[in-house]
């Protein structure tokens, strides 16, 4: 059977707990799940909080795509893409990545694939809102996030 | 077509959409950057370091040199910070 992923672009917070139950309650054939959880750092008290900005439809249909490549390479039982937009505080949850498996190599594969594919391909813009000024400044792209594309 | 602006591309422009039509001898995202950096001094600064930045069409991400002919949306922004 085809597995739909669960993709969605909100404002809100989001609870992993509930979102590993979403995947995994009642069923009895799933041997790994994996999350990733990316959280608003407050740089060492610099920052006020992250305003993040996207493309609504295309962020959908990006991760979307990165979510259908994800099930094409390894053979997860689910999958929930999760990342939000807004203004995200330190502490808050920003991305979040669940990944069902058989065992656990898949879904921690897939994980690292996801997240890098989602930092490159995903229309997300975070502007640092800072503590001390209210100055506000757009974070750059890491070279590092590109380099990590090249191992898959 | 409809022009779409994200990021500090929309704040350089001042705004974050608007409808174009641009002269038939813009054939490319290339072509368009080119284009649209002559029309004001907002553009200029948006499009000064041309090439860095990111375009889509009809949401799907393309190169500089994609054609925009049947385009409906062209999105232009820096390169992506999400994750």
């Amino acid at each position: 059977m085809a597995v739909a992923p669960t993709i969605r672009v909100q404002s809100e917070p989001f609870d992993t707990a509930t979102e590993i139950a979403a995947l995994a309650t009642g069923r009895t054939d799933i041997g790994a799940v994996v999350t990733f959880t990316g959280l608003c750092r407050d740089e060492g008290g610099r920052l006020a909080r992250l305003d993040l900005e996207h493309y609504p439809g295309m962020a959908e249909a990006e991760m979307g795509r990165v979510a259908d490549e994800a099930l094409q390479r390894w053979p997860l039982f689910g999958l929930t893409v999760i990342h939000r937009y807004g203004p995200i505080r330190p502490g808050e949850p920003i991305v979040l990545v669940v990944t069902a498996s058989l065992h656990r190599t898949a879904a921690f594969d897939a994980a690292e694939f996801l997240m890098d594919y989602l930092k490159s391909a995903a229309p997300f813009w975070k502007k640092e809102v800072l503590a001390e000024s209210s100055e506000a400044g757009w974070v750059d792209a890491r070279h590092e996030d590109q380099q990590a594309l090249a191992r898959w | 077509m409809k022009a779409l602006y994200f990021a500090w591309v929309r704040e350089r422009i001042g705004r974050a959409e608007e409808e174009l039509a641009p002269p038939p001898d813009v054939a490319t995202v290339g072509d368009m950057i080119t284009w649209l950096k002559t029309r004001g001094e907002e553009y200029a600064y948006a499009f000064e370091n041309g090439r860095t930045i990111r375009a889509a069409i009809d949401r799907i991400h393309v190169k500089h040199d994609a054609p925009i002919s049947g385009a409906r949306e062209v999105a232009f922004f820096p390169p992506m910070t999400g994750g």
